[in-house]
């Protein structure tokens, strides 16, 4: 019986790709381990190879086609002996099938999985800090990233990016891609995997002056270097009596990316919270991304950018000016409601609003809150916002147990108690490390439906 | 004089130009007795106000050290940066830093070098160059390494100094700031104290290479044995070292072969080494007495040594007198210099 050959899955978050190129025509023989096409992810191009041996015996997606789903049939080989006329009995794909087993991706260090491309969240709210009347442009968080890094690096020569894969590998994730050809292997500097030693050396730069911003390639390996980052870097400026500080930026993907386990799964955001002396910013929507990243860069403390790996291929409407930056430690309403005070950052931010939608159906209208910056918080929003509600949720991927949400909650109950007409309600990761099957994994992240469900809570519903 | 030199058995190699080192100039020899002994000095006051309660927490003296950061200052230039541990007081003095400024951090006074609120072991300052002043073993090692790469981005010539001790040069962050020095030739000379104990725990218990030289090997960094107890050979090899560095060849290792007099903090009693051993060291290798010996050898007068002794004296007195007077830092103090 022919074999099908399938679209395959090139990383864990990968939903679908360009099939770029098909590098062997029909009725070429095939030997398992032959390229037989190129596929095309929104960071990479990858071969895809053969496993079974035969001849090709129909294409069935023509080079060129964008978004091709994984999983669908691309091609078929024809065993020997078969013919043409046996392409009719192909099976149907299985839904369930691993498709990846038919591609051989390189692997890296940590396999630089693709996001999903998913549309913008529905805004409702306009951002006070882009003027009425701006020109706006389309772009990937991830573009967002690099053009926020690109600016800030044409403005000022003593910023400069530094970490594992950042310049010939144009980022693992591909958010630098491109700096390296701007600004040359001076200021993007590829590192050997050594996290704890690069942090160092960047906080040992930034004593002088320098203004490094130190790329992780996920957060989760910066628990490597969390001495430099907290002893170093966020204490000197105190213990120095003020002479001596750190303007240094450590970014990169933090939290649950896809199916990559407990390991590469952890929520930092209440950690580097917890600390004085450091700021700590969690964007969600690519303007955010681009505007906070550059306050960032420019701000004299030591700052913190948890980005989040499912966002980067995430488009948004990006302003379109000279100079656009969103000062650190607002929040921002992107939803107006009277009924119940959703509190979310970061990839929260997508359950928040979906249950915002699915609450509206219910005539229920919850005012959405973006945190955007972690420390310094923006009390007074969330207290205005609560005096308004009465009710309050707060959404996030990390733990409960000494989390974020814990401190929004207490905030509120120091700032607005008698405002409350329900005890604050949080939707948070469950208290378990991150499972690697996908039901499992689904169950320990927050969902909309509990969202909703808590939201219904706190409004007796 | 001939006495004094490296009798005992475990007495440091002097490995510089494979004998001994270059002479000093008088001028040399006095400057260097004046700082080694201003260090001294100043460490037995902060021990003294330390048993009086004057000083809290931790305290790590330098006293035995000192031929080390004196003789190593003597061949930086302005604009070199030094960083090292928590055993710091000795450096900060070396780099010009005030005695009072110092004492008065040790007292947790206004006038300390961070306004009270670094302490013994975190102080700074940005225009002697001084980079801390820090308390994590091991930490100053990659941060020393980037100031050496801000030196090298800015092509200022500078070097950086970066001592860590016997103890640190086991901890990880060490060697992967090596790898890095060496592949981006970075500007930093790493000044090894090996003063045979880290706090309670013999070289021998804790490292399985005891030639520190040695340590820089797998990344192909050059390093050398020096006698940290002879200021001169501690200057010739400084000078080796930062020579190397500003031609733009990467990194050095100096392991400087020393001693400490005291226990490893104030509240170590130091039981784990002999009375007559720690004896034996001070009566053979002293390196303040190293060159008092030798300017009286040279026909220097009584008179002459006493004067500095009195102008040392009397800034040490001068720095506890200030650190035990100056008022306690404001409370507002408690919230500043979080952010700026």
């Amino acid at each position: 019986m022919p074999i099908q050959v399938l679209m395959p899955a090139l990383s864990p978050t990968m939903e679908k790709g360009n099939l770029a190129k098909w590098l062997k025509k029909e009725g070429e023989t095939i030997k398992s381990g032959d390229v037989i096409a190129e596929i095309e992810t929104d960071k990479a191009t990858m071969e895809v190879e053969a496993t079974d041996e035969g001849t090709l015996g129909k294409i069935l997606i023509a080079e060129g086609t964008a978004d091709v789903p994984v999983n669908t049939p691309i091609a078929t080989i024809l065993a020997d002996g078969e013919t043409a006329a046996d392409l009719a009995k192909a099976p149907a794909p299985a839904k369930q099938e691993k498709a990846a087993e038919s591609a051989a991706p390189a692997a890296a260090k940590a396999e630089a999985p693709a996001p999903k491309a998913a549309p913008a969240p529905h805004v409702a709210e306009p951002d006070p800090e882009v003027p009425a009347g701006t020109e706006m442009v389309t772009q990937t968080i991830r573009e967002a990233l690099r053009d926020a890094m690109a600016e800030e690096m044409r403005r000022d020569a003593d910023v400069f990016v530094m970490g594992e894969e950042v310049a010939e590998y144009q980022g693992a994730y591909k958010v630098t891609q491109g700096l390296l050809q701007e600004f040359g292997a001076k200021r993007v500097i590829d590192t050997p995997i050594t996290e704890h030693g690069f942090a160092g050396i960047g906080v040992g730069a930034a004593m002088t002056g320098l203004k490094p911003i130190v790329e992780f390639m996920t957060f989760n390996f910066a628990m490597q270097a969390i001495d430099q980052i907290i002893n170093s870097a966020a204490k000197t400026l105190y213990m120095s009596g003020g002479q001596m500080g750190c303007s240094i930026v450590f970014r990169g993907p933090n939290g649950a990316a896809a199916r990559v386990a407990a390991q590469h799964s952890q929520d930092y955001a209440s950690w580097y919270s917890n600390i004085p002396g450091l700021k700590v910013v969690a964007p969600f929507s690519a303007a955010d991304y681009k505007g906070l990243l550059k306050a960032a860069i420019r701000d004299p403390n030591p700052v913190i950018f948890l980005e989040n790996e499912m966002l980067y291929g995430h488009t948004g409407e990006v302003p379109k000016l000279d100079d656009f930056v969103i000062p650190i430690g607002k929040a921002r309403i992107v939803r107006s409601g009277s009924h119940v005070t959703i509190i979310s950052w970061s990839n929260g931010m997508s359950y928040a609003l979906k249950a915002a939608d699915e609450l509206a159906k219910d005539g229920i209208e919850a005012e959405v809150i973006d945190l955007r910056t972690l420390r310094p918080m923006d009390t007074e929003t969330i207290i205005n916002s609560v005096k308004k509600t009465g009710r309050a949720v707060a959404v996030e991927e990390g733990w409960a147990q000494s989390g974020v949400g814990a401190e929004i909650a207490t905030r509120i109950m120091e700032n607005a108690f008698d405002y409350l007409d329900a005890p604050v309600a949080r939707v948070t990761g469950k208290d378990v490390p991150m499972p690697y099957a996908a039901n499992l994994e689904k169950l320990a992240l927050p969902s909309v439906a509990e969202v909703v469900e808590a939201a219904k809570a706190v409004c007796y519903r | 004089m001939a006495a004094l030199k490296k009798a005992a058995a475990s007495a440091p190699q002097d490995k510089i130009n494979g004998g001994s080192p270059p002479e000093f100039t008088k001028e040399q020899e006095f400057k260097a007795l004046r700082d080694m002994l201003l260090i001294r000095r100043f460490e037995e006051k902060a021990g003294q106000l330390y048993g009086m309660g004057a000083i809290g927490g931790f305290c790590h003296l330098y006293i035995g050290q000192e031929a080390v950061v004196v003789g190593m200052q003597m061949a930086l230039k302005q604009g070199d940066q030094v960083i090292t541990g928590y055993r710091d007081h000795g450096h900060m003095l070396a780099t010009g830093m005030e005695a009072n400024g110092v004492m008065a951090e040790l007292t947790g006074r206004r006038g300390g070098y961070s306004k009270g609120k670094g302490g013994s072991m975190h102080m700074f300052s940005k225009e002697k160059h001084f980079y801390g002043g820090h308390g994590i073993v091991g930490a100053q090692v990659s941060l020393g390494t980037g100031l050496a790469f801000a030196n090298n981005y800015r092509s200022n010539g500078n070097v950086s100094v970066t001592y860590f001790g016997d103890g640190a040069a086991n901890q990880g962050q060490v060697y992967e700031s090596f790898n890095m020095a060496e592949l981006w030739k970075l500007p930093v000379i790493y000044v090894i104290e090996n003063n045979r104990y880290a706090m309670g725990t013999a070289v021998s218990r804790a490292s399985a290479q005891q030639d520190f030289s040695k340590r820089g090997a797998s990344f192909n960094i050059p390093g050398m044995q020096v006698d940290g107890m002879d200021v001169r050979a501690v200057k010739a090899a400084g000078d080796e070292a930062a020579a190397w560095c500003r031609a733009g060849k990467g990194p050095m290792i100096l392991e400087m072969q020393t001693y400490r007099y005291r226990g490893h903090s104030m509240s170590d009693p130091a039981k784990y080494r002999t009375r007559e051993e720690v004896e034996k060291v001070r009566h053979d290798q002293d390196p303040i007495e190293q060159v008092r010996n030798r300017l009286l050898a040279a026909k220097v007068s009584e008179a002459d040594l006493k004067a500095i002794d009195a102008e040392v004296r009397d800034i040490v007195n001068a720095s506890a007198d200030f650190a035990q007077h100056d008022p306690e830092p404001d409370a507002a103090e408690l919230w500043t210099d979080v952010y700026r």
